[in-house]
């Protein structure tokens, strides 16, 4: 063997094991998911066994006489991403169509860095915002007007009701819905981008206006693209934890209006976890996390196939 | 005739000038966050805050420790996530076009990308801190290691696909071996986006509080990383959520020097990579 054949061979051998190395830490990504998941069953496995499926539903939450059951939070969690959608969507749409068909172009890459910094500010801040700023002011200002406004009239009126305490169901899904304005809005810009200017120019061709456009030709050519957005952006609400521990209110009760202090599973978690006692408690704990991550996980898994959808139809 | 064109005149107007509102309100936001946070978090900028221990309420002192744990912990959590992250993302970006393993991993990369961090805390809690018996500082360091893989995967992932297909080419022209033409001419070609992806990782896990709660905890004094360890969003958060006014201003100048850190590495992940890359 000469010296030449003898290097080919030591490169093909350390190409080989440059493979398997990048291959083995691929590899450990998908390990980190499969550990997460049998960790969290392991810890939550007193609960598991305890409480059964009736945990999702159950409402006592009791450390004392050790009753469990996640309801309280779970709806909390569902709850507030829902308000929080409610609010970011339609908003996360108008920044979106602002950015991409309304601003001059010198403007459009600092207005959307700046809204990508509300991203950026780390949820702890928003926490304390909302605690010390946002909910006082909210409860001096716009909770009273809230409830006068609406009493009387079914159904918004009971939603609108009960003492102004700034903090609660309410002020959580608001905050949530400024967190999840800039995952949205980003996505929904992104996928505009990409609508052929072929297809827009034929519909101002025929004389639509620009909220023709973008209603009849933008949206319909970007919808499932939009979708995954959305979901992304629940995704975030869903597993959001500082913001929401600060102001919900953190009271395990049934809620009778969106004024009233609530929690959810993960401002549960930060508040009770350093302090369970006993290993029902943290179980049940854990169990909620349990939860709490499978409905993220099928939520994102969601908007990645529709993501991956609208880019099959882009071409890639 | 003409009541139709008006009409469509009308909501088009109407639409439009609610999308000019949709920005001003996100914009209102911001600006009102920052503005809370210069307004109450300056004052309590004094040197105080870098040399002396978190207090007990009612007397002095700074955030020392914290800043020290915050420090030690995410520099740990970036030094074992990264290179992870980037041969994960080599692999998706280089050998990832067949088998099952990339798109795969790809897959979940991008739900652990998005994942609770607070279940990430749990995790660690379980693996590490319940077969220790003691929340510690490298339990928390590792919990952040977790949220930088995903961040510096996907950026290494796009950033190599980048690179132009010529110049492997022309590496591999010249007789080199794939580990060297990746580590050589790719990765070195897409330094600038990598690094970027570092940066954007460490902006993230600084302010993270959900994963440290279960992990490193919090400690009064100075700790080596086998204790529990101060860190700033812990202490914000118990600060905060305390009753003491000095407490809160600490929490106060603890949330703004975050903030401040935050920032600065979002400005210079975008000045690094160029605009023309981004897309």
């Amino acid at each position: 063997m000469n010296s030449q054949e003898k290097r080919l061979q030591q490169q093909m051998l350390q190409d080989r094991i440059f493979r398997g190395t990048t291959r083995f830490f691929a590899f450990f990504v998908l390990a980190l998911l499969a550990g997460i998941i049998v960790s969290l069953v392991i810890g939550a496995w007193p609960a598991i066994q305890q409480f059964g499926l009736g945990f999702v539903v159950g409402t006592d939450w009791n450390p004392v006489t050790g009753q469990f059951g996640g309801w309280n939070s779970i709806r909390g969690t569902l709850l507030s991403s829902f308000i929080a959608l409610a609010i970011g969507v339609p908003v996360s749409f108008g920044i979106a169509i602002f950015l991409t068909e309304l601003s001059p172009v010198w403007l459009r890459r600092p207005l959307g860095i700046a809204i990508e910094l509300l991203a950026g500010v780390p949820s702890i801040i928003y926490g304390m915002w909302g605690l010390f700023v946002f909910a006082p002011w909210f409860a001096d200002n716009v909770q009273p007007w809230l409830t006068e406004h609406t009493a009387g009239l079914p159904i918004i009126g009971g939603v609108f009701d009960g003492p102004p305490m700034g903090i609660g169901m309410l002020t959580a899904g608001l905050i949530l819905s400024v967190m999840v304005i800039p995952y949205i809005s980003s996505v929904m810009r992104d996928v505009f981008e990409v609508v052929p200017a072929m297809l827009k120019e034929s519909a101002y061709g025929l004389g639509g206006t620009t909220w023709e456009v973008v209603w009849r030709v933008v949206l319909p050519y970007t919808r499932s693209g939009v979708m995954g957005g959305v979901m992304l952006g629940l995704g975030r609400a869903l597993g959001e934890t500082m913001a929401i521990t600060f102001v919900i209110g953190n009271a395990q009760q049934p809620i009778h209006s969106l004024f009233d202090p609530s929690t959810s599973i993960s401002a549960t978690l930060a508040n009770e976890f350093t302090e369970a006692t006993t290993a029902l408690h943290t179980g049940s704990l854990i169990y909620l996390g349990l939860l709490l991550f499978f409905i993220t996980f099928v939520v994102l898994t969601l908007s990645k196939l529709m993501l991956l959808r609208m880019q099959r139809a882009e071409g890639h | 005739m003409f009541s139709i064109y008006a009409r469509r005149r009308f909501v088009n107007f109407v639409s439009l000038s609610l999308s000019v509102l949709a920005m001003l309100f996100g914009l209102f936001w911001l600006a009102w966050i920052l503005y809370t946070l210069f307004k109450n978090g300056f004052s309590s900028l004094t040197p105080v805050l870098f040399t002396q221990t978190t207090p007990a309420p009612g007397s002095a002192g700074g955030l020392s420790n914290a800043i020290i744990g915050s420090l030690a912990m995410s520099i740990v959590g970036t030094l074992v996530g990264t290179p992870i992250g980037i041969l994960a993302g080599t692999y998706l970006a280089e050998f990832g076009d067949r088998g099952w393993l990339a798109p795969v991993t790809r897959f979940i990369n991008d739900i652990l990308l998005s994942a609770p961090s607070i279940v990430i805390g749990l995790f660690m809690y379980e693996v590490y801190v319940v077969h220790t018996g003691h929340f510690s500082g490298w339990a928390g360091a590792l919990a952040l290691a977790i949220l930088v893989i995903p961040v510096v995967v996907r950026t290494t992932e796009s950033m190599l696909r980048l690179v132009p297909h010529s110049m492997r080419e022309a590496a591999y022209a010249l007789g080199a071996p794939q580990w060297k033409m990746t580590l050589q001419v790719t990765l070195r070609a897409a330094k600038a986006g990598v690094v970027t992806g570092v940066i954007l990782a460490v902006a993230r896990i600084v302010g993270e509080t959900a994963p440290l709660l279960f992990t490193s905890l919090n400690n009064q004094f100075y700790s080596n990383m086998n204790q529990p360890m101060a860190n700033l969003p812990v202490v914000i958060f118990q600060f905060a959520m305390s009753p003491y006014e000095d407490w809160h201003n600490l929490a106060w100048a603890g949330s703004l020097l975050i903030g401040l850190f935050v920032l600065v590495m979002n400005i210079l992940a975008r000045t690094l990579i160029k605009p023309q890359q981004q897309h």
